[in-house]
């Protein structure tokens, strides 16, 4: 068997890989449950009424997807601009850090001015995490995939530290966590009642942001050609290392946002668990979109999904939740795969 | 030359069609090769010469149709079988490994993996023999990336031969040589003939297909439109069958001599790597003249276009135009001063495969009005000037939201000329502009050239084809090692005399003589 490039695919072609990739995630996660003794259909619906199936599940997912968004554009932007950022997780935890800091009475200003001032100090923050590494890159070539990859544990390392230094909170029994927050400084819910902050509707609207920049600006049109021809776009004057940092900066305060609206919004305050991992699963998400900003709110909604659908699952039919790390995995290999098939045409001899 | 209704036959491609979705690049095309014949395969780009020679390599499997070598039938699809078989094929592109030797490179596959033994003296013995009869002299212990592109060229013979190819496949062979090489190379080929060995030969160029062949075969859109003995045609008919129609080359006058426009002076870059930089450079581009710059690739012509062009800065020296110092100068200010850049790989350099043509036609200006204001793109305007290029440059494409990957290559220059030439530039780098082009396509895009020349425009034209550099140019330069010949006057030296400038000779003369 052998791969021969396709011309042309068809909007069917473009389009039914992704779908099979997903039923094939869906019939691996069959087998999986039976193997734990479960019945697979009663599984599969109880992760989907545990994500979808209620208002309180559907909020549950929406809050659970808030962070994956920012740190989905995050990793979107960056690898559109082939700038690998595989350290959204440190560029959140500095968005915190920030968020932290300042929210817990070092500033005492109305919402009105200390929420958006955040927002843009906590993108600041990320923005300065992620410029080291592109600068390395830009004027020495060093290999950002290592050095964001290894930002992510020293700065964990970093922020715990001031948790159990200058940030640790005296009323807080001796546990490594920071003050809670003045509530100035929380984002406000979206509706009275409604177990959904705003940071939510940040995200949409980052989401959106982000498409125009790509596809309606010349830093958008700048940034894909650095990423799909990096020695054309240089041979045409695009100033390749300064769009690289631009995009270092773009990807490093979305990403940093989602700290910010982790904190701010749902949180409270900083500890050390305050992402499991949201920046490495940032990569699924903008890999299950496409890349395509609009796809990062469908992939983050998908994937939050899964992880909350299996969490009430596996206490309803005594499955364990490393389910839907499994699911995730497979519908990422799966959909790496059909991106393949999209472009390519299997012929057997 | 042999007789080919009774001398054997060796090769025997029988009704080979291949399709790639709705377009069809063989349609049952039949070929028989006879032992110590030589086969020219001629045919526009996208006539389907290469695959069908990648079908007949194994690298691609036909959907019908079977290929025989020594009468015995080749299962499709397995290169292993054809390299088995005595195939042997030299691509354009040579597939050697620059940090070993000539030995190892050519002995490489040939040994099992599980044999810890090298019999490096035996294979030493061979590649000596080898290399005697058929006049392919290289050095076994030279490190390849040290080699000539006309040595590396031996190399990749020579590593057919040790893995007795009793066919040998060249693909566009000469496009790299000098005319001596070339010569050097014919007889080379001669020798296999008379020692039996069989060739097919692709290759652009029609006077060496008179040169060495003994059969033409001209495939046009899949189809084979013309089989007959070399002796029994001509240039200008083998042309007009290959585009299917007479072809009419621009006719290129003597331009007269304007103004100077860009200087270089005592201009030197750095080497880079195995490419030669440019050692102390002086040349003139005058108004409405067309200055040809002859030399074998890799000799420091990426070099200068680089640096006429803004991507590089030299190391010393002065750049000025219109007696204004541009030494300091980026692509884009290049461009705002009226340089139009073709490129040399229009793959690679030239466009981006997966933006569309709307996005590659902005891709040097998409930061002007009125492609974009404050940092907003007006697509709207960009898409204009992109169908205003589709229709004044005669860019044949389903619209200007297709795929430029989707382009043949000739489509793919004409954008690039369109793209360049709407501004009405001043100054013309060429580099190797008409390369893999057709012949139609190649014609169009140097009356394009003279056009420019005699509204009063500049051009420098890079080429490794003598033959357009002789046709076109008003001054011929020729580069080697990152020197620069004196100029030459139109019609003042012959090829074999611009080729010994080519192979590195006489520039050490004048640095005495001076």
């Amino acid at each position: 068997m052998r791969l021969e490039p396709i011309a042309n695919p068809s909007l069917v072609r473009t389009l039914m890989p992704p779908a099979l990739a997903i039923a094939a995630t869906v019939v691996i996660a069959s087998l999986l449950a039976m193997l734990a003794g479960a019945n697979p259909f009663s599984v599969l619906g109880l992760i989907i009424k545990g994500a979808f199936g209620s208002k309180f599940a559907l909020l549950e997912t929406l809050n659970r997807a808030t962070p994956l968004i920012f740190t989905g554009l995050a990793v979107a932007v960056a690898f559109r601009a082939r700038l690998w950022n595989i350290g959204a997780e440190a560029q959140l935890y500095a968005g915190a850090l920030v968020v932290a800091v300042m929210g817990a009475g070092l500033l005492d200003w109305p919402s009105a001015l200390l929420l958006p001032f955040m927002a843009i100090a906590a993108m600041l923050a990320g923005a300065l995490v992620l410029l080291v590494p592109a600068l390395l890159k830009v004027r020495l070539g060093v290999d950002e995939v290592v050095t964001t990859l290894l930002i992510n544990f020293i700065f964990l390392l970093f922020v715990s530290m001031l948790l159990e230094g200058p940030l640790k909170d005296p009323m807080g029994m001796g546990w490594p966590k920071s003050a809670r927050m003045i509530d100035e400084a929380r984002l406000p819910r979206i509706a009275e009642g409604l177990r959904l902050h705003w940071g939510f509707g940040l995200a949409l609207i980052a989401a959106g942001i982000t498409w125009v920049i790509g596809a309606r600006t010349t830093l958008g049109y700048e940034m894909r050609a650095v990423g799909l021809n990096r020695e054309a776009a240089e041979f045409a004057g695009i100033p390749v290392g300064r769009v690289l940092i631009k995009t270092a900066l773009l990807s490093g305060g979305l990403a940093a946002l989602a700290g910010y609206s982790e904190v701010a919004g749902l949180k409270g305050n900083l500890t050390l668990d305050l992402s499991p991992g949201f920046g490495y699963t940032g990569i699924i998400v903008a890999m299950l979109a496409l890349l395509n900003p609009l796809g990062v709110i469908a992939a983050a909604l998908f994937v939050a999904g899964i992880f909350v659908g299996a969490d009430s699952m596996s206490r309803a039919a005594s499955v364990p939740t490393y389910l839907a790390d499994i699911m995730l995995a497979t519908a990422l290999l799966l959909m790496v795969v059909a991106i393949l098939l999209t472009r390519f045409r299997v012929v057997r001899e | 030359m042999p007789d080919n209704t009774e001398a054997q036959v060796v090769l025997r491609l029988d009704q080979i069609t291949k399709t790639f979705g709705a377009y069809t690049a063989n349609d049952a095309v039949s070929l028989t090769l006879h032992k110590g014949e030589v086969i020219s395969l001629l045919g526009e780009n996208g006539a389907g010469k290469t695959t069908l020679m990648n079908i007949l390599f194994g690298q691609y499997t036909a959907d019908s149709g079977t290929v025989e070598v020594m009468g015995t039938a080749l299962p499709p699809g397995n290169p292993r079988a054809a390299l088995d078989a005595g195939v042997g094929m030299v691509h354009q592109h040579f597939t050697l490994a620059g940090n070993m030797t000539v030995l190892e490179n050519v002995t490489l596959g040939t040994q099992s993996l599980l044999s810890l033994r090298q019999t490096h003296s035996a294979a030493r013995a061979r590649i000596a023999q080898l290399a005697r009869d058929f006049k392919l002299s290289v050095d076994p212990g030279a490190r390849v990336g040290t080699l000539t592109v006309g040595q590396r060229q031996r190399v990749e013979i020579l590593k057919a031969l040790y893995r007795d190819a009793r066919i040998l496949i060249l693909d566009e062979p000469t496009a790299v040589l000098t005319p001596q090489e070339t010569t050097d190379l014919f007889e080379t080929l001669r020798k296999a003939v008379s020692l039996g060995l069989s060739i097919i030969f692709i290759s652009h160029k029609l006077h060496e297909v008179m040169a060495i062949s003994d059969r033409v075969v001209i495939l046009r859109h899949g189809k084979v439109v013309h089989e007959g003995r070399a002796s029994d045609t001509d240039r200008h008919d083998l042309a007009a069958r290959m585009v299917g129609g007479e072809v009419a080359a621009p006719k290129a006058e003597p331009g007269t001599p304007g103004a100077p426009l860009l200087s270089l002076r005592g201009v030197s870059t750095p080497d880079k790597g195995a490419a030669p930089g440019l050692k102390s450079l002086d040349f003139t581009l005058h108004a409405g003249q067309i200055t040809g710059l002859a030399g074998v690739s890799g000799n420091g012509q990426a070099a200068l276009a680089a640096l006429v062009g803004g991507v590089i800065r030299p190391a010393s020296g002065s750049l000025s135009l219109d007696g204004a110092d541009v030494v300091r100068w980026t692509p884009r200010e290049a461009i705002h001063a009226g340089i139009a850049r073709i490129p040399e790989d229009r793959h690679k350099t030239g466009t981006i495969a997966d933006f569309d043509l709307t996005e590659n036609a902005i891709l040097e200006t998409y930061k002007d009005v009125p492609f974009s204001r404050h940092g907003w793109m007006s697509w709207r305007a960009a898409r204009d000037f992109a169908e205003r290029i589709i229709t004044g440059y005669d860019v044949r494409c389903p619209g200007p939201g297709t795929r430029i990957r989707l382009l043949s290559g000739g489509n793919m220059q004409k954008l690039i000329l369109g793209r360049v030439m709407e501004g009405s530039p001043r100054i013309i780098l060429a580099n190797q502009p008409v390369r893999g082009l057709d012949i139609g396509a190649v014609n169009y895009v140097h009356s394009q050239l003279l056009a420019a020349r005699d509204r009063g425009a500049t051009v420098l034209l890079i080429s490794e084809d003598l033959d357009e550099i002789m046709a076109l140019s008003d001054v011929i330069h020729v580069i080697s090692e990152g020197r620069l010949s004196p100029p030459f006057a139109r019609g003042s030296m012959t090829p074999a005399e611009l080729g010994i400038w080519m192979a590195g000779h006489g520039f050490e003369e004048r640095a005495h003589a001076s």
